[in-house]
């Protein structure tokens, strides 16, 4: 009994220890359950609010299953068309410099049909950060093969897994934007446990403080699960991401700047 | 030496259900309801609120950022 109340009186105002950012929008979600998407969405907001950025923040949503990630951050939006984001971004920023302007992609935007906006935004060196969400699997149609599948991976347009002799190798994007000259700090992480949750918004925090010295690109991976595509729990395909993804796709940083 | 004490309140309403904090509370505090909410999920409640350290981990992984986090010290 003692117990029970002592509960309710933590529950007070200067208790507060973490609380959702007030930059997200009171809209729910449209993802499904246990979605990296939605934790993505949540670090980007919380970095605007700590750093001041609201007013100044414009956003570039990709196609996919973040197409309505307007609906969600309370900033200001530039929809683009499919794998367009970099492109947009890059006027965006040359029009209006003293702006924050970043893009959110997911694997099928950023690697697959729009891999040519994505490697010469990053050559050219546009002052922008991208986020791109990597899951392995187009989420949205159907869990689709992507670029980024990993080989003998099922999806509903691979069954038997993806076979490299005929569907090629997996495609590390980021990998490539890292050995560009134009890139500033490229870097892959992950939303799937609170340590690296912490690791990933540091290294947002980071990209912010590179934009508004104009230093270069900065993207920043992160590797998400798709449970429904992957037709696990979300639990499940947390420790599949762990088991499978990893190997493949390495979290750390792929560039860092060179004082 | 103080004790910490934390609770979380979790807006059961906008829960999925995905129990990805239940896996990530180092106490075991979280459990999945047996009811169901206004859209058929079993929510997060705080079945165990007095192992709660308010280490906050639970809302730093979820998804749809339903849970608030409280700590003091007594």
């Amino acid at each position: 009994m003692v117990e029970f109340s002592g509960i309710k009186e933590i529950i007070k105002p200067e208790n507060l220890v973490y609380k959702r950012t007030d930059i997200m929008t009171d809209n729910t979600l449209s993802y499904c359950p246990g979605c990296g998407h939605g934790t993505a969405h949540r670090i980007i907001a919380e970095i605007i609010g700590e750093e001041g950025l609201q007013s100044e923040a414009i956003g570039v949503s990709p196609v996919g299953c973040s197409v309505f990630m307007y609906n969600y951050l309370d900033i200001d939006w530039q929809e683009a068309a499919h794998g367009r984001a970099p492109a947009v971004a890059t006027a965006i920023k040359r029009l209006l410099p003293e702006k924050f302007v970043f893009t959110y992609q997911g694997d099928g935007d950023l690697a697959a049909i729009g891999t040519a906006e994505t490697i010469h935004a990053c050559n050219r060196g546009e002052n922008i950060m991208i986020i791109f969400i990597n899951n392995g699997i187009y989420g949205m149609t159907g869990g689709q093969m992507a670029p980024t599948t990993l080989p003998g991976m099922k999806s509903s347009t691979s069954p038997y897994g993806r076979d490299v002799k005929t569907m090629g190798f997996p495609l590390k994007i980021t990998d490539i934007v890292a050995t560009l000259p134009g890139s500033y700090y490229v870097t892959r992480q992950s939303v799937h446990t609170a340590a690296n949750v912490k690791k990933t918004k540091k290294a947002i925090r980071k990209a912010v403080q590179y934009q508004k010295l104009n230093k270069g690109t900065c993207l920043i991976e992160i590797v998400s699960n798709c449970p429904s595509g992957w037709k696990m729990t979300p639990v499940q395909s947390n420790k599949w991401m762990e088991e499978n993804m990893f190997p493949y796709y390495p979290l750390g940083d792929l560039k860092t700047p060179v004082e | 030496m103080a004790k910490i004490r934390g609770s979380i309140v979790v807006n059961i309403e906008k829960c999925k259900g995905c129990e990805v904090c239940m896996v990530t509370c180092p106490t075991g505090t979280i459990a999945m309801a047996k009811e169901v909410n206004g859209k058929g999920y079993n929510y997060a409640f705080p079945a165990n609120p007095e192992l709660c350290i308010g280490c906050a981990n639970c809302a730093m992984v979820c998804p749809d950022g339903v849970i608030t986090v409280y700590k003091t010290k007594i």
